[in-house]
């Protein structure tokens, strides 16, 4: 078994909004999937085609070589966590865990003593011993984030399914959560796909990152991979900031207004393209070839860095550029931008 | 950090202002809102209740108890006990059914099956009760078949229970359809995908979480059953003895100027009505955090 989950251009609508339009996926075994992409691109859909919550109108779904439309919701063994948890309001957090166990077909049932071992043992894997006895209303929203997890995990399930896992936390709790998971991944080593919008967390977690839109999947690949080297405009604008500029590619060279601004182009054709810019790759340079003359309108700070907005004539947005060393222009001031990386499309 | 306590001051003031400015000036306004309403209470609630006690046992204690022991009472009392036995436990089943169906299930001709579900409240009971006459009465669509093979069920118990179930049928819905829709299937699917059964999801998962939402249906379901006048009253014949309920047989004593009589069989179903919001309070004030858990989120 070399492919944990084949999905095979799964279409799926709903009504008449096509969720789904042929999205074709392979995950590998342990492997830590991110589903990425902005509120209605389908990514919930698929997860929940992968567990079978939804049926897929066209394309399948095979976990090893078998297609789960053969497997009923239970032999499908999946771990499915949702973003608001979904913990059993009237069950204490020992139940909740215990449930999966509690509810397997009389003769594959643990017996009671085993049970209560399990779910001690998975409380101690998510670093919450001793709260059996609790109600998920006394707990934070990060405990019960984990004692959603403890409860999939306990069916060892085939994967483990997350949707939106840290959607509902606040920042902090969120940032510890995610580096909880992905050392809990390493040490579990389930095959896990889970569901964001968030780019920060997908890149930082997973091992590959799918990203949808609009019900397609643009790219697949390593977080360095889709970060670097985006397939399409969407990934490159929704994966981070990026300046846009229309350029004419000639020959190596690509022209903003008839001035060079970046060179050694190979691949391209020649014509009129899309140049996307992030504000890192965006350097003030005292003179040099390729440079994009402009004005220093306004300077703000992003996080640990100061980011200068630059107007540049003939562009309607002010450009974003990342300012690396300590000494900031001056608001005003006439600076040139070197290009140091940028991903260029075809116009479409 | 520092600099971030001075916006913080200037801000801190204003929610101040503005609470005193929504509770600050409307005393007038407040004290005749709650007279209004205590006066309402007054006047159309407690002043009857009253009446209806107060009339109860005007003849004394021996008048009231031969009252209601007296067989035509006795038997009124035992046929709507039994009506409310069978429509109650028929109206859960079918209530719990139909919220499912509405709350968990998108499908069409939802939105008519959810308007239809109030159709009880909005149909004068007198009709409700005519509907089953047409149907099933001598002269009714199924009348021929039903004499042919002496089956009755208008002007017996069996049309009782039918005009009950039909009147009563919202309540237990009603309560639950909001309930089960705010909470969403996700506990359901998670039990699911845990290998639960169907069966078993809705046992451990599904019912504990609107326990008491059903129970409050439950109670007002009850309430109605045993209190329904107008369809019953087309449907029993009004045989004494035989198909008449308690609120049918206090219109009787009623008519025939036995006040005393039909106050003290009307005392009864007053105190079941002051016993049922006696069970509601009592259960919110004892179970209030469990209510309360299992209403959020």
């Amino acid at each position: 078994m070399s492919v944990a989950v084949t999905i095979e251009s799964v279409e799926k609508r709903f009504q008449n909004f096509p969720a789904l339009r042929g999205v074709s996926l392979d995950i590998q075994p342990g492997e830590l999937v991110a589903l990425l992409g902005p509120s209605g691109s389908g990514k919930t859909t698929l997860l929940r085609v992968i567990a079978g919550l939804e049926q897929a109108e066209r394309g399948r779904v095979l976990f090893g070589d078998i297609d789960t439309r053969d497997l009923s919701l239970r032999d499908r063994r999946i771990g499915f966590v949702f973003q608001h948890y979904a913990l059993f309001k009237t069950m204490t957090v020992g139940e909740n865990v215990a449930f999966g166990l509690k509810s397997r077909p009389r003769g594959e049932r643990p017996e009671p003593v085993e049970i209560r071992r399990r779910v001690a043992e998975l409380l101690e894997l998510i670093q919450l011993p001793g709260l059996e006895k609790r109600y998920p209303s006394q707990l934070s929203g990060g405990q019960r984030q984990r004692v959603a997890l403890a409860r999939a995990l306990a069916i060892e399930p085939r994967v483990l399914l997350l949707d939106e896992p840290f959607g509902a936390l606040d920042a902090k709790v969120r940032k510890e959560l995610r580096a909880w998971l992905r050392q809990l991944h390493q040490r579990t080593g389930h095959t896990t796909v889970f569901v964001t919008h968030d780019q920060e967390e997908a890149l930082e977690l997973a091992d590959r990152v799918a990203i949808l839109s609009d019900g397609r999947l643009e790219q697949v690949g390593s977080p360095d991979d889709v970060y670097d080297h985006p397939a399409t405009p969407f990934v490159c604008e929704f994966l981070g900031d990026a300046n846009h500029l229309p350029v004419k590619v000639v020959g190596s060279q690509a022209f903003f207004l008839d001035r060079p601004v970046l060179g050694g182009l190979t691949q391209n054709q020649g014509g009129p393209a899309s140049l996307y810019v992030r504000p890192q790759h965006l350097r003030i340079v005292d003179d040099a070839p390729l440079a994009l003359p402009g004005v220093v309108e306004h300077l703000r700070r992003n996080g640990p860095l100061r980011r200068a907005e630059v107007a540049v004539e003939g562009l309607p947005k002010r450009l974003d550029v990342d300012l690396a060393s300590q000494v900031a222009p001056a608001i005003g001031e006439r600076v040139r931008l070197r290009i140091t990386h940028g991903s260029l499309f075809a116009a479409a | 950090m520092s600099d971030a306590s001075l916006p913080l001051q200037a801000e801190d003031l204003e929610p101040a202002r503005a609470a005193r400015h929504v509770s600050g000036e409307s005393r007038l306004v407040q004290w005749s809102l709650v007279a209004i309403s205590l006066a309402f209470l007054c006047l159309f609630l407690f002043l009857p209740l009253i009446t209806v006690f107060v009339e109860a046992s005007a003849r004394g204690w021996q008048a009231y108890r031969e009252a209601i022991l007296e067989p035509d009472a006795l038997a009124a009392i035992r046929l709507t006990l039994l009506v409310a036995a069978i429509a109650v436990p028929i109206n859960i089943v079918i209530g719990i059914a139909a919220a499912w169906a509405i709350a968990k299930f998108e499908f069409r001709g939802k939105s008519l099956l959810t308007s239809f579900i109030d159709l009880p409240f909005s149909v004068s009971p007198v009709i409700s009760g005519l509907v089953f006459v047409l149907l099933f009465g001598a002269q009714g669509y199924f009348g021929l078949w039903l004499k042919a093979h002496d089956i009755q069920i208008v002007f017996a118990l069996p049309g009782i229970v039918l005009a009950t179930i039909f009147v009563t049928f919202p309540f237990v819905a009603r309560e639950l359809i909001p309930h089960m829709q705010s909470l969403g299937s996700a506990e359901e699917e998670t039990a699911l995908t845990l290998g639960a059964s169907p069966w078993r999801t809705f046992l451990t998962v599904t019912l504990p979480n609107v326990k008491w939402s059903l129970f409050y249906g439950v109670l007002l379901c009850n309430a109605r059953a045993m209190g329904e006048f107008g369809a019953v009253a087309v449907v029993s014949g009004k045989i004494r003895g035989l198909t008449n309920t308690m609120p049918l047989h206090v219109e009787i004593l009623y008519n025939e100027y036995m006040g005393a009589a039909a106050f003290a069989v009307a005392s009864l179903l007053a105190g079941l009505a002051l016993v049922t919001l006696a069970l509601k309070t009592l259960l919110e004030w004892h179970f209030a955090d469990a209510i309360a858990a299992s209403r959020r989120h």
